[in-house]
């Protein structure tokens, strides 16, 4: 009977998908995959911002709502960098350091000292984040920054099956999002680091019980969430511009994200962000003023069937 | 997530009685029908009618009703319109999610965008500038627009109360942020990023309601009504619950109260109060568009209910003129440009060094100075 019910459910929500992609597949086949590499590429984007999101969110239960603003620092911090040395690793690097630190000052000058008190906490990150904002705001003024791709990124590759040509730096957002999908998953699986995170996502008290540092693993977590928000922001830079009011965006797709998938879960980003990426695309390529509504509709329908996301755990 | 360090964190531990559990509230439910409410140790008006609550006059009262009556008369325009009904109205919306949090323990940032929606359909059905507008007379356009908020605040509600405490901030804020993006994109019903011009109150009695007496007069009725609907409310058997419901969810649920449809129901007043400051809102800014729902706003009215304190109604009134006349008042000072940054940075200083906004430090002051020390005094009323 269990398995019924899911049968049904991947036909109710597999059927019209196959449907769809099979009649766009015959209407305008470049089209179609054009829009799946698309959805893909801006997806890796967003699993990059909200792992980061979801990784400090899983440990501490802080919902850290400054986690755009720092995804535009490390944007600008990154922009700056670039324009001075010419070198884009640099930048990537100067954008999660910037970031990094920035969280590791909010971590331990701030959040430290609320532990416990969610609320608390998740109003002084939007305190941060208006603060944090007018200042990049005052500092980078309102125009908009867009970063150049590296040579070696620059230009379309041709001759690929299918779709013809497609921006080599937009294919490269794939790899870095897969590159970091595993770093992030040989990091928790792998190393003694990963470990004291898994258990503290578990249970905290026990952790620090069994003699483990907490508030190091807070703090090195925390920093590794905020420097995934700034590496964001540098790759995001060249193919989204940077203005104030990214932030927001940004932020809205980490939570979505993380609202979709399950809270806490780094696979469950991953699939969040597929979701989101795809739904967003597709839905800009095919009806362009109802792409909002059909995010939205996803996130209802998640919640109201998988209050904690689809890969959620009771908290 | 156990409700011990959520009550905390809303109440800063100051609430000596209830924070021992649910036990307190559910005997006040007895208590309430005898006529003796007392649940938050301040004296208040009794369910049983409003004709007990003339004994709890004091002289503050008074002294309050009399200025804000008198006010429209002796200050500038200005000040009654910019300042003192703009503050009136935000306290409104702000009031709304004082209720929301204060009493029921979800804290929605939501609670814009639900006015945003009744400032849109009155916008939408009844007469602006755009071709969009339905033209509908005042009398059925107001009453549809709050009707329709309210009922997305139920569904907003019904939804986030899937899940609890601090993920109810995440997803109210999420719902905000995509009403923004969908008012901003969508040109067939929402006028897309113009929005709606010119959208004013009716010209009734011969009065016009735009001019700054009456649209003030027009205010205080309104953010008076709330205020008293939420005083009363918070006493009557259902405010007693859900405040049972915010400290211990699952004792009131283990003692046969519907948890789920408390806090919905909670949801649905709360809307309908934003959706009443969010008619007067539209009328006040004489427009709409998607700036008015952006996600500044949203937390603007976070800001606004956390600076005066959650713990008592008059707060949102309090935060909402604190942050209008800093509004007005502070660019004189710095940079027009900067006031985000004096706003956040006084959100701030409220959030870490004063959890219970105003109220709070006021509250604080007067244990330290005031005649009894022993006992931490009831949240003051002005």
């Amino acid at each position: 009977m269990r398995w019924d019910a899911r049968a049904w459910a991947w036909l109710l929500i597999g059927g019209p998908i196959a449907l769809f992609s099979l009649w766009a597949i015959v209407d305008n086949t470049r089209l179609y995959f054009v829009t799946l590499l698309n959805g893909l590429t801006l997806a890796s984007l967003y699993f990059i911002v909200a792992s980061g999101f979801t990784l400090v969110f899983g440990l501490m239960r802080n919902v850290n709502l400054a986690h755009g603003s720092l995804y535009l620092l490390g944007g600008y911090v990154g922009f700056y960098v670039a324009e001075r040395t010419g070198w884009w690793v640099l930048a990537i690097a100067a954008g999660f350091l910037a970031a990094a630190i920035a969280g590791l000052l909010i971590q331990v000058l701030i959040l430290r000292r609320m532990q416990g008190e969610d609320l608390r906490q998740t109003m002084v990150t939007i305190g941060l984040s208006i603060v944090i904002a007018d200042l990049l705001l005052w500092a980078f003024t309102a125009q908009v920054h867009q970063m150049e791709a590296p040579q070696w990124l620059q230009g379309p590759i041709r001759n690929l099956p299918l779709i013809k040509a497609y921006s080599a730096y937009r294919l490269s957002l794939l790899v870095f999002g897969v590159a970091i999908g595993v770093f992030l998953w040989w990091l928790l699986t792998r190393t003694t680091v990963g470990a004291m995170i898994r258990a503290g996502v578990d249970d905290r008290q026990m952790l620090a019980a069994s003699g483990v540092n907490v508030n190091l693993v807070f703090a090195v977590t925390f920093m590794l969430g905020a420097g995934l928000a700034g590496l964001g922001g540098v790759i995001g830079a060249v193919e989204l511009s940077m203005v104030p009011g990214e932030d927001t965006r940004l932020l809205l797709a980490s939570l979505i994200v993380v609202i979709v998938g399950g809270m806490g879960s780094v696979v469950g980003a991953a699939l969040g962000a597929v979701i989101l990426g795809l739904a967003e695309t597709y839905g800009l390529a095919y009806a362009p003023t109802y792409s909002v509504v059909f995010t939205f509709v996803i996130l209802i329908l998640v919640l109201a069937f998988r209050p904690r996301g689809i890969l959620g755990r009771p908290a | 997530m156990s409700a011990a360090p959520w009550r905390r964190s809303m109440n800063g531990g100051l609430r000596g009685p209830t924070a021992a559990g649910a036990a307190p509230p559910l005997a006040a439910v007895v208590v309430t029908s005898q006529g003796k409410p007392d649940v938050r140790g301040a004296a208040g008006d009794a369910p049983a009618g409003f004709r007990r609550s003339w004994q709890h006059l004091r002289a503050h009262h008074v002294l309050v009703g009399v200025l804000l009556l008198v006010l429209p008369f002796v200050a500038t325009p200005f000040m009654t319109f910019q300042v003192a009904a703009q503050s009136l109205v935000l306290g409104l919306i702000a009031l709304s999610l004082t209720f929301l949090g204060g009493y029921g323990g979800m804290v929605s940032l939501a609670q814009m965008s639900v006015a945003g929606m009744a400032g849109y359909a009155v916008a939408i059905l009844g007469v602006s500038s755009t071709e969009v507008s339905l033209g509908w007379p005042w009398w059925l356009a107001v009453p549809f627009a709050v009707l329709i908020a309210t009922a997305c605040a139920t569904v907003i509600g019904w939804l986030s109360v899937r899940t609890e405490g601090i993920y109810t901030i995440m997803i109210t804020l999420a719902f905000g942020v995509a009403f923004y993006y969908l008012v901003l994109q969508n040109y067939t019903v929402f006028n897309g990023f113009q929005g709606f011009q010119k959208v004013y109150p009716p010209q009734l009695l011969g009065i016009d309601w735009r001019d700054p007496r009456p649209f003030y007069f027009l205010s205080l009725f309104w953010a008076l009504a709330g205020y008293l609907a939420v005083k009363w409310l918070v006493r009557t058997p259902f405010g007693v619950a859900l405040q049972g419901v915010r400290d211990n969810p699952r004792r009131m649920a283990a003692l046969g109260f519907h948890v789920v449809a408390h806090r919905v129901a909670a949801y649905a007043v709360a809307g309908a109060i934003a959706a009443v400051g969010g008619v007067l809102l539209v009328w006040y800014n004489g427009l709409i568009s998607p700036g008015s729902v952006n996600t500044g706003w949203q937390i603007n009215i976070l800001v606004i209910a956390v600076l005066g304190g959650m713990r008592h109604p008059i707060g949102a009134f309090l935060g909402a003129a604190v942050f209008v006349l800093l509004q007005t008042f502070a660019i004189d000072v710095i940079d027009r440009e900067r006031f985000n940054l004096v706003i956040g940075v006084v959100f701030l200083a409220i959030v870490l060094f004063s959890p219970d906004g105003l109220l709070g430090l006021w509250a604080k002051l007067r244990s330290r100075f005031g005649p009894n020390r022993t006992v931490i005094p009831p949240p003051t009323r002005h």
